[in-house]
């Protein structure tokens, strides 16, 4: 493993409320480098709050503090919001869920990637142009002439699940965060998303945080996985040995997964009293 | 267990206990509101203010001195006198009885109508609801206002008359919501549950619900109140409301009016009291919409 | 009171959520690309002529309404044609010849017919058929709404943006605040005090009317809207004159315009900028103020204006008041003394001419929101 791109010490995500402050992350600490980084847990977990805190993109009230939140020599925490800016996209980029809530209904999907591109660099006309459509080319779109004048709610949720993850890959960031990018979407085109995320990380050697409740799904996709329970993390563990997981969630998690070759009566429910803190 | 954990227990033993308990939780959440706060201290001084008039006013509303005519503010007259000598202060004192009675008696005849139509429009569907929400449509695409003026123009002038009209044109916009309400409720399961005990339209509709509407009806009335009070106001500022000697706040604008330059105060303070009074309404309304509707809320 | 806001404000829900619905439908007949033709073509024919149905059916329900407001008038309209000691006789035929002995149903067709054919009847008061009226006293009304809308819109909509950029500021409160008052306060009386303040204390504009006496009469009616007209005939002085004039109940009708359409821009705002794609818009780096005006506030451009729409015909009925007020010669003046005269043939002349055109706008930003939703157009 190279050295990390990205450095998490003791962060913590605080909302304030009517019964007094609740932490959904609670002081967690991880490192990324150039791999594939899973990050595997129920809702409520605090696994997407933990990918919109890299980015500074948790919204008021919410508070988020860290001994250390560095990308590279960044400092993400101290970085002013102009800074910010040219991180996010540029460096820290980050795939949402479902499609139809994440790229915006009125402008089309060409102006929406090539706006992803501009705001990072000044480029002539044509050369945005031209680079969306090779983009859109990269993540599989046959037509993408067509594609590139099209609205959001004119493609499938597949295609734009791909008009995403072109959007969020085209100004080449060096880590890429994918937060459930594959729930949303039928089943059938799901390994086809997840195999063109695969690729162009590998060929451009990026970093990747894979965010999911799938506990199978992750283990085969990613490196390395983390599993986190109400804010922290509860086991760390190479995707291979996960049968050597020690915490009772992820025993538990594991156990309450079917195999083919077994007949058990009923799958075992998880006991959440024996770990969880008040 | 105390007063308060019994009042906020997860699981209510009773429907009075879940009932107290929202009540108290809504209530905590719109003391945290300040506007809210503000707008339910108004509404609050005006009800008060309504039921002891004549310990808060310092004059008769009605008799006059012609000798104090057209006096200005002062510490004999607080908000000074008229052009018949009248204590400004104490017909604005008396007034708030009329500004309350006109929306208390709009809000007992349009709100009920409206939750009515609209709940048997939804329950019913088909025809029923075509034909009931179609007139209702029609109603809402009128300009209100207007068509007040021309009810009252039509039924003469004075106070029920312009109760009547602007109770006519108000009860549509209630219907829209009731309906939307129980087209929501309707297909629910506890209304199955009910239908399959044999229980009849009229009492599912009162019964279940009516009681399910009547919290989005109540932010409505009372974000509505503040409408009702002005339209009431120009409907006396025209001289087609409240009928002299009534000291109704609108009408009294309305004689000012000829003062307005060198007496600004004859016309001004009834003005005050309009906008006081309007703007608790709508605060009150805006902070209950959002502590009972918070998906609403910022909502118009 | 003045336009009936929280009705109005309700109404732009409704449309704005119909429309929506209407747009969902034509989108699935816009995708369907290949098979699009003969019954896709036959549905859109199919829901434009539902719409003009609807649209028919309101203008009906209209007539209807002020039909029935004449008739529950208190005063027989017999008597007052023959006075109280004519014969019976004399009686019985005047009601004929006036129609009042035929049944309600065929009264009130022959009433639609006099409408269709532009009869409102006499004005009592002038003497004048109530249509040639109201088409003199209308250019003046629309002259002064038009002019408050464009205030309105000009700044309630970046107030309404701002405000749901900072929700929960003190400028948001502030903003809130104002936008209440808009519903607090009652029209008349703001132009009372307008009038007390900026025309006789401060002197900043000018009084009621639409010009000084001393001008009156001298441009010749064109348009009948003072500013145009005066331009028409080259006299700058005579427009200035009229500019001033204008000021005071344009601005105070567009402050309630304003407070309406602030309060819309913002809540439609913040529901925009708690979407997702705003998120997606800031992870790609963008300034946030391109999240707000080229993300967020895009999409509610077009439920702006129904909103815009709405409040356009709620200032037409608004200036009911203002135009008392300022003595201003247009529609709502006129109402108001034929109110004070009962003289009920121009009553529901205005009546009718005010709902029709506030009906009119209020489907037209209706269509228009069909028409301009990327959504809609496919």
């Amino acid at each position: 493993m190279s050295a990390p791109l990205l450095d998490v010490a003791n962060l913590r995500v605080t909302f304030p409320t009517l019964q007094g402050p609740i932490e959904v992350v609670r002081g967690i600490s991880f490192t990324v480098g150039r791999e594939r980084l899973g990050i595997v847990g129920e809702s409520g977990s605090g696994k997407s709050m933990t990918g919109r805190a890299i980015l500074r993109l948790v919204r008021s009230p919410g508070i988020v503090t860290a001994d250390r939140l560095r990308l590279g020599d960044t400092g993400l925490l101290t970085a002013t919001d102009a800074e910010m800016r040219t991180i996010r996209g540029r460096r820290i980029s980050m795939i949402m869920q479902d499609p139809k809530f994440s790229l915006n209904p009125v402008m089309t999907i060409g102006a929406q990637i090539g706006e992803a591109l501009t705001v990072h660099e000044k480029l002539p006309r044509r050369d945005v142009r031209r680079r969306v459509l090779e983009m859109l080319d990269a993540v599989r779109i046959r037509d993408p002439e067509r594609v590139f004048s099209l609205y959001p709610h004119e493609v499938s949720g597949g295609m734009g699940q791909r008009v995403m993850i072109a959007m969020m890959l085209i100004p080449e960031p060096d880590l890429l965060i994918a937060d459930e990018p594959t729930s949303a979407l039928d089943v059938s085109v799901r390994t086809q998303v997840l195999q063109i995320i695969d690729d162009l990380i590998t060929q451009k050697g990026m970093g990747l945080i894979f965010i999911s409740h799938d506990l199978n799904l992750v283990s085969r996709f990613c490196d390395r996985i983390l599993v986190m329970y109400g804010g922290q993390i509860v086991e760390e563990c190479q995707a291979g040995k996960l049968d050597e997981a020690v915490h009772p969630y992820t025993r538990g998690l594991l156990a309450s997964v079917p195999k083919l070759n077994e007949t058990r009566a009923e799958l075992p429910v998880l006991d959440r009293t024996s770990w969880s803190q008040a | 267990m105390t007063t308060i954990e019994w009042l906020l227990a997860d699981s209510p033993s009773s429907r009075m206990q879940a009932r107290l308990g929202r009540s108290y939780r809504v209530f905590n959440a719109l003391l945290r509101n300040p506007l809210a706060v503000i707008g339910a201290l108004i509404v609050l001084l005006l009800i008060v203010m309504a039921a002891f008039a004549p310990w808060f006013a310092t004059h008769s509303p009605i008799a006059g001195e012609l000798s104090e005519r057209l006096a200005a503010p002062s510490a004999a007259h607080w908000l000074g006198t008229d052009e018949l000598g009248r204590d400004i202060w104490s017909r604005v004192v008396y007034g708030s009885r009329i500004t309350l009675l006109i929306v208390a008696l709009v809000a007992v005849l349009a709100a009920p109508a409206g939750l009515l139509i609209g709940a048997i429009s939804g329950y019913f569907g088909g025809w029923t609801d075509r034909v009931m929400m179609g007139i209702t449509d029609i109603f809402l695409s009128m300009p209100k206002l207007i068509l007040a003026l021309a009810f009252v123009a039509a039924l003469g002038p004075g106070i029920e008359n312009a109760i009547i009209a602007i109770a006519i044109t108000s009860w549509p916009a209630y219907a829209r919501i009731a309906r939307a309400e129980t087209l929501t409720i309707r297909n629910s399961e506890f209304i199955q549950a009910v239908q399959l005990q044999g229980a009849s339209a009229a009492r599912i509709i009162g019964r279940h619900i009516l009681p399910l509407c009547s919290s989005s009806m109540i932010i409505r009335v009372t974000l509505d109140m503040a409408g009702i009070i002005l339209t009431a106001a120009g409907l006396g500022f025209l001289g087609l409301g409240a009928q002299p000697p009534l000291p109704e706040w609108g009408a009294m604008i309305s004689r000012g009016r000829a003062f307005i330059l060198d007496q600004w105060w004859v016309a001004t303070m009834p003005g005050f009291a309009i906008v006081i009074v309007s703007l608790g309404f709508c605060l009150l309304g805006d902070g209950l919409r959002d502590v009972l509707d918070p998906k609403q809320g910022g909502k118009q | 009171m003045i336009f009936a806001r929280p009705a109005s404000a309700c109404q732009a829900r409704l449309f704005v959520g119909e429309a929506k619905r209407l747009s969902v439908e034509t989108e699935i007949v816009a995708t369907k690309q290949p098979v699009r033709g003969r019954k896709s073509r036959h549905r859109i024919a199919l829901s434009l002529g539902a719409f003009v149905v609807t649209v028919a059916l309101t203008f009906l329900g209209l007539l209807a309404i002020t039909f029935f407001i004449g008739r529950i008038v208190p005063i027989d309209p017999v008597l007052a044609v023959v006075g109280d000691r004519a014969p019976q006789a004399v009686y019985e035929r005047v009601r004929e010849e006036m129609g009042l002995d035929r049944p309600l149903v065929v009264q009130f067709a022959s009433y639609v017919g006099d409408v269709v054919r532009g009869d409102l009847g006499t004005s009592v008061s002038t003497q004048r058929p109530v249509v040639e009226d109201l088409v003199r006293v209308f250019p003046a009304t629309l002259e002064m709404a038009t002019i408050g809308i464009v205030f309105g819109v000009l700044l309630g909509v970046p107030m309404g943006v701002w405000a749901a950029s900072r929700q929960g500021s003190a400028l948001d409160q502030a903003i809130r605040v104002v936008g209440l008052l808009g519903y607090s306060i009652p029209a008349f009386w703001l132009g009372l005090v307008g009038l007390a303040v900026f025309y006789a204390r401060l002197q900043w504009v000018s009084g009621p009317g639409r010009l000084d006496i001393y001008y009156d009469g001298l441009v010749p009616p064109v348009t009948g809207l003072m500013l145009v007209d005066s331009l028409i005939a080259g006299d700058t002085d005579i427009f200035m004159n009229a500019v001033w004039h204008l000021v005071l109940p344009a601005s105070i009708l567009g402050f309630f315009s304003l407070a309406y359409i602030a309060r819309m821009t913002r809540s439609f705002m913040l529901d925009q900028l708690n979407q997702e794609y705003v998120t997606t818009a800031r992870v790609k780096g963008l300034s946030e103020r391109a999240v707000i005006w080229r993300h967020a506030f895009r999409p509610i451009l077009v439920p702006l204006i129904t909103v815009i729409g709405l409040s356009y015909a709620g200032l037409l009925e608004g200036s009911v008041m203002i135009e008392t007020v300022f003595s201003w010669p247009g529609i709502g003046n006129y109402l108001t003394n034929a109110l004070l005269n009962a003289d009920m043939n121009a009553v529901l002349g205005a009546t009718l001419v005010i709902g029709a055109v506030f009906i009119g706008i209020n489907k037209l930003s209706d269509v228009l929101y069909r028409v301009l939703d990327p959504r809609a157009r496919g």
